[in-house]
């Protein structure tokens, strides 16, 4: 508790230096704002206020293309939030649910190995922005092109975690099941998988790392009109030069990151520590 | 005790083996045959415990991967209670050198894995019966203990418990307690002699450490490498529960030192 409230306290603290420095016109406050700036635009558009409605004066929108789609949108930041979020889990668990069974089938079947298993070591070398243009001329402007970016991130590198997992295993594990009279699918569901864990949930972190790098490339890129997300929403902001808008909505981007690791795979990981120890997680 | 948890914890009759004429071929991963046993040929009584000793190489875990259906011999027969061995079967449970636990169970997951595949129990006779083995082992204080939170004796123990929980009529230990300190291993050589006259089984024990032979063995087959044979059997006659720093133990095991010592000089 203690040590929160110093974390808390020095993050205010530089902060606290960096507005009155930005006050005192250290810098041009146009293109980075004061950090006063920044939370009254997540504090406005996080509770229920419009994204781009302009800066803390409430001057109106300079563009008349986007003030027409702003208006047959709810763009509040917490509604990007929430779209993008979806977007995420979805193609990731696509990806999750392909990428497995793939990885399962290249360690178990060296012909696969051979080929797909090529296939998913060349793919996972391939930036995933660069599946957009392919995306948008496959499935044009739309959802589809999005997920399809998003799976093509996570895909590979949850195959290749898993495959690795499973042909690391060390050989005395399914020759001691083998001697208890394991085999075949038990073998594989009761001491081939579960011997993998450590290997596939460290995939899956990075699968994870992957997924969220290219749905925001894919949403940057990717103009749709149903739905608007936050690579959309910093576009957005470059657009109608809200500065306050552009970094609100990275320090959001960073800050989904920084949960996604607290909540989901730091306990997965201390799980694993606990059970296996600290030498092989 | 339920009636069907006290059936299954009863002793069954131990088994009987007997290797005839077993050669096992490797080729090695320059695409060299390499004679890993030689014209084996032997045979273990019902509730013996025979160890096999030799140096690196000779061929000793080949034998035991034999009996455990881990491996097929080339030529010859191996034959359990008259039967030709085709596979790993649950009369037969193997201890390794190291523990071959699986770390994402904890100890009692680990005794429960091979009961699991056993039919004819239900889950909670199952729990009991892997209960009494830990007991036996005496680790009924950490049955939901993980297994990296043990002590590499502790570990060994659960992989006995393991290896005795389905009731198998033979054990084969491949240098099970070669990794241990010397304090450790005394204590489960006693543990090990009690638990083989209370559960009377068949044991057939390899370790390259002589002493450990005979502390342990009713007989000691002594085998050598390249190619690996056997090149003599010693009765040890001494009455259990026997102490490994005994004078008597330690002037048999230099006498079969000096025999290894002997053949391995005639071979070079
Ligand atoms: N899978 C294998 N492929 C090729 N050669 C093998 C294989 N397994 C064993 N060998 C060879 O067979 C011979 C006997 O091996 P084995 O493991 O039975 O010896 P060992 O007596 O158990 O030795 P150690 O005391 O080192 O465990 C050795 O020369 C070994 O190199
Ligand atoms: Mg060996």
């Amino acid at each position: 508790m203690k040590r929160i409230f110093l974390i808390c306290l020095t993050f205010a603290f530089g902060l606290g230096i960096l507005e009155i420095l930005g006050r005192n016109g250290a810098w041009n406050t146009e293109l980075f704002p004061l950090p006063s700036e920044i939370l009254s635009f997540l504090g406005r558009t996080l509770t229920d206020g419009h994204a781009h409605a302009g800066k803390a004066t409430g001057e109106k929108n300079p563009s008349p293309i986007l003030y027409a789609v702003e208006s047959v949108t709810d763009s509040t930041l917490l509604a990007a939030i929430t779209v993008t979020l979806k977007r995420l889990a979805f193609g990731y668990f696509i990806g999750f649910a392909l990428g497995i069974p793939l990885g399962l089938i290249t360690a178990r079947f060296r012909f696969m190995r051979e080929t797909l298993g090529l296939v998913a070591l060349g793919m996972q070398g391939l930036p995933s922005v660069c599946w957009v243009p392919l995306a948008l001329i496959w499935f044009g402007a739309s959802e589809s092109a999005i997920l399809f970016v998003v799976v093509m991130g996570t895909l590979w590198s949850l195959m290749l975690a898993t495959e690795h997992g499973v042909r690391t295993v060390p050989p005395l594990y399914s020759r001691a099941a083998r001697t208890m009279g394991s085999k075949g699918l038990h073998l594989w569901t009761r001491v081939l998988i579960p011997a993998s864990l450590p290997s596939v949930i460290s995939g899956m972190k990075q699968g994870w790392a992957f997924a969220w790098r290219s749905l925001m490339a894919a949403e940057i890129y990717v103009t749709i009109l149903s739905g608007y997300g936050l690579g959309w929403l910093l576009h957005n902001g470059r657009e109608t030069l809200d500065m306050a808008q552009v970094i609100g909505v990275m320090l959001v981007i960073v800050a989904i990151g920084l949960l996604a690791d607290r909540i989901i795979f730091a306990p997965a990981e201390n799980w694993l520590r606990a059970r296996w120890g600290l030498d092989k997680a | 005790m339920p009636a069907n948890v006290e059936r299954e914890l009863q002793n069954v009759p131990p088994s009987q083996l007997a290797l005839t004429n077993v050669t096992k071929l490797f080729t090695s991963q320059h695409g060299e045959p390499v004679l890993a046993l030689d014209n084996i040929s032997l045979t273990v009584k019902e509730a013996e415990f025979v160890c096999l000793v030799g140096p690196s190489g000779c061929g000793k875990s080949t034998i035991l991967n034999l009996v455990a259906g881990l491996e097929q011999q080339t030529e010859g027969r191996v034959l359990l209670d008259g039967e030709e061995i085709t596979g790993p079967g649950r009369d037969r449970m193997v201890m390794f050198q190291e523990a071959a636990l699986f770390p994402w169970l904890n100890v009692l997951d680990n005794v429960l894995f091979g009961l699991k595949l056993k039919p004819g129990l239900t889950n909670a006779e199952r729990e009991q019966v892997a209960l009494f083995y830990l007991q036996l082992v005496g680790l009924e204080k950490f049955v939901h203990a993980n297994v990296h939170e043990l002590s590499g004796g502790m570990r060994q123990r659960v992989a006995l418990a393991r290896s005795l929980a389905p009731n198998p009529r033979i054990l084969l230990m491949d240098e099970p307690f070669s990794a241990l300190d010397t304090m450790t291993r005394e204590s489960l050589y006693r543990d090990l002699q009690r638990i083989f006259t209370q559960r009377s089984k068949t044991i057939l024990f390899v370790t390259h450490n002589i002493r450990e032979a005979v502390c342990l063995g009713d007989r000691v087959v002594l085998l050598s490498p390249h190619p690996g044979r056997i090149r003599e059997i010693f009765e040890v006659k001494l009455p259990r529960p026997r102490d490994i720093n005994s004078p008597e133990l330690a002037e048999l095991s230099s006498e079969i030192t000096a025999a290894l010592k002997q053949y391995l000089k005639k071979d070079a």
